[in-house]
């Protein structure tokens, strides 16, 4: 055998290849695009689901229109603070972001506390059964727990129990708000994750058709309204609205309301507690209490009555020097 | 010298933008005929992109056939340096819309890397030494062939930007109108076949 017979085809293949790599390489910086190495800084800092909830088509143009200035840091909606303050320092501005928002059922009655005015046997679909008569629930503005969120959510945060009610699981929601899209009784709202007090109604009716309908419902007694310490309850269309930012999560409302259709975990409410040796006993904390829990004069150890405390958090954010820790 | 009659030529020509078409009679380059085939501007643009690289790669192939292939005896070694040349241009072309035309480029897509492995390019270009073209003839053959696949594929994208409005089976929605269209353009296309 012809050792030539290896050497030409090896010579001629490799020679052709150096050749069109070397043009290759020429033409690549004559061609040469000049990108932004902001725009792939920020797309890495992005989530990278693609979703489209910060209404561009996915990250990379997102990630663009932020490096142009279309669009605040902020924009993207999944990421939410954490990301924003990675985008807000690649771009060398300050993130002046909110909380996250996750989506959020409201209303808590499954079909043991409403009542359900025929048998629905249609398609699993609350679009379908809602054309129908408004669904088989006797309340027009409830969850029918046929599933229509739960097809349309990316990451499979909600689930249908088996009473027929959704119940999305915000540590897993992403905000990207298909689900308040698609819900065709438009019973899903966004509210900020650390948002523990929740009104849990949608019905606009009186409160006496309400009470027959539902054991759960708000029937507009403005018992909240009063009792709320910090008038972060409002009454609008025979419900009560709760006001996010005012709110405290003090858990005063969830112990009144007479239905609970105000959710909350009485057991998480938070207790207020002194660190005595931080403390300056300036009583700065006793005049912001809206419930007297504290007591104690200048110059005089502060106590808290935990029996009266009602975890609002007022007197650690008006204490000058953080001598309050909420537990 | 070689020897060409301008009928020659003609012949040639026509018989590979309209008899022998690539996408039409041959089945070559149906990927991105099905693919890029949705509005006609990138069809359009698809087309000019083939165009350009199956008629360098024909000149290109020809050379290195002739004085590579032929010289050295080494015709074994055809596909593997045509795909060299191919892939080398291709490369060529998508920096080149990159920089000029990033629009087309976005509408293109995967498509553009994928000229590559577009069997019509390395179809074209095994042909004209199987059919022992001259230079001439190649070059006249490749713009032929590239014609064809312009045709082809502007015209079918045409006819599916109509068919995008048009009040369909559900069943045949997208992908299978698209299908027996293409079958029905390739029928319609069989009667040219005694042209030449």
């Amino acid at each position: 055998m012809n050792i030539s017979d290896i050497i030409i085809p090896v010579i001629s293949l490799g020679g052709l290849g150096l050749i069109f790599g070397g043009g290759l390489a020429l033409a690549s910086q004559k061609f040469a695009v000049e990108v932004d190495p902001l725009i792939e800084e920020v797309e890495n800092a992005l989530p990278g689901v693609n979703c489209g909830a910060c209404g561009y088509p996915g990250c990379s143009s997102f990630a663009k229109a932020v490096v142009a200035g279309e669009v605040e840091v902020d924009g993207c909606p999944v990421g939410g603070q954490s990301t924003a303050e990675a985008v807000a320092s690649i771009m060398g501005i300050e993130a002046k972001v909110g909380e996250k928002q996750v989506a959020k059922v409201i209303c808590n009655a499954d079909n043991k506390q409403a009542k359900e005015d025929f048998d629905y046997q249609g398609i699993k679909d609350c679009k379908a059964a809602s054309a129908f008569n408004g669904g088989s629930k006797s309340c027009n503005f409830g969850c029918l727990g046929l599933g229509t969120c739960v097809r349309v959510c990316p990451v499979d945060a909600i689930e249908i129990t088996e009473n027929m009610i959704a119940k999305i699981k915000p540590d897993i929601c992403i905000s990207c708000e298909k689900c308040v899209a698609a819900c065709p009784k438009n019973v899903i709202d966004m509210v900020p994750e650390s948002q523990e007090v929740v009104i849990t109604c949608k019905n606009e009716e009186k409160g006496k058709i309400v009470r027959q309908k539902c054991d759960f419902g708000c029937i507009g007694c403005q018992i909240c309204v009063k009792s709320c310490p910090f008038q972060a309850i409002d009454f609008d269309n025979n419900l009560a609205v709760i006001d996010y930012d005012k709110c405290t999560n003090c858990h005063v409302c969830v112990e009144k309301c007479p239905t609970k259709a105000i959710e909350g975990d009485i057991n998480k409410r938070k207790k207020a507690e002194i660190v005595q040796s931080k403390c300056i006993q300036c009583t700065i904390c006793k005049k912001a209490c809206p419930v007297d829990a504290i007591e104690g004069d200048v110059k005089k150890e502060h106590m808290i009555d935990p029996e009266k405390c009602i975890g609002c958090s007022v007197c650690a954010e008006k204490c000058p020097k953080d001598a309050i820790d909420m537990k | 010298m070689l020897d060409i009659s301008a009928s020659s030529l003609f012949v040639i020509l026509v018989s590979a933008i309209l008899v022998n078409n690539f996408v039409l009679s041959r089945f070559l380059g149906i990927c991105p005929f099905l693919g890029v085939s949705k509005q006609v501007e990138t069809a359009f643009g698809m087309g000019m992109a083939v165009t350009f690289v199956m008629s360098l790669a024909s000149i290109i192939t020809f050379i290195v056939q002739k004085y590579i292939l032929d010289l050295f005896g080494i015709q074994y070694m055809q596909t593997i340096m045509f795909i060299l040349v191919i892939a080398s241009l291709v490369q060529l072309v998508e920096m080149i819309i990159q920089k000029t035309s990033p629009t087309l480029y976005q509408s293109l897509g995967v498509f553009l890397p994928l000229i590559t492995t577009n069997c019509a390019v390395l179809g074209l270009t095994i042909l004209n030494i199987q059919e022992r073209y001259n230079i001439i003839e190649t070059i006249f053959h490749a713009i032929g062939a590239a014609v064809g696949f312009s045709l082809a594929i502007v015209l079918f994208a045409a006819i599916r930007e109509r068919m995008e409005v048009a009040n369909v089976p559900n069943a045949f929605k997208g992908f299978p109108l698209a299908l027996i269209t293409a079958g029905l353009m390739s029928l319609a296309f069989l009667g040219f076949s005694g042209l030449v």
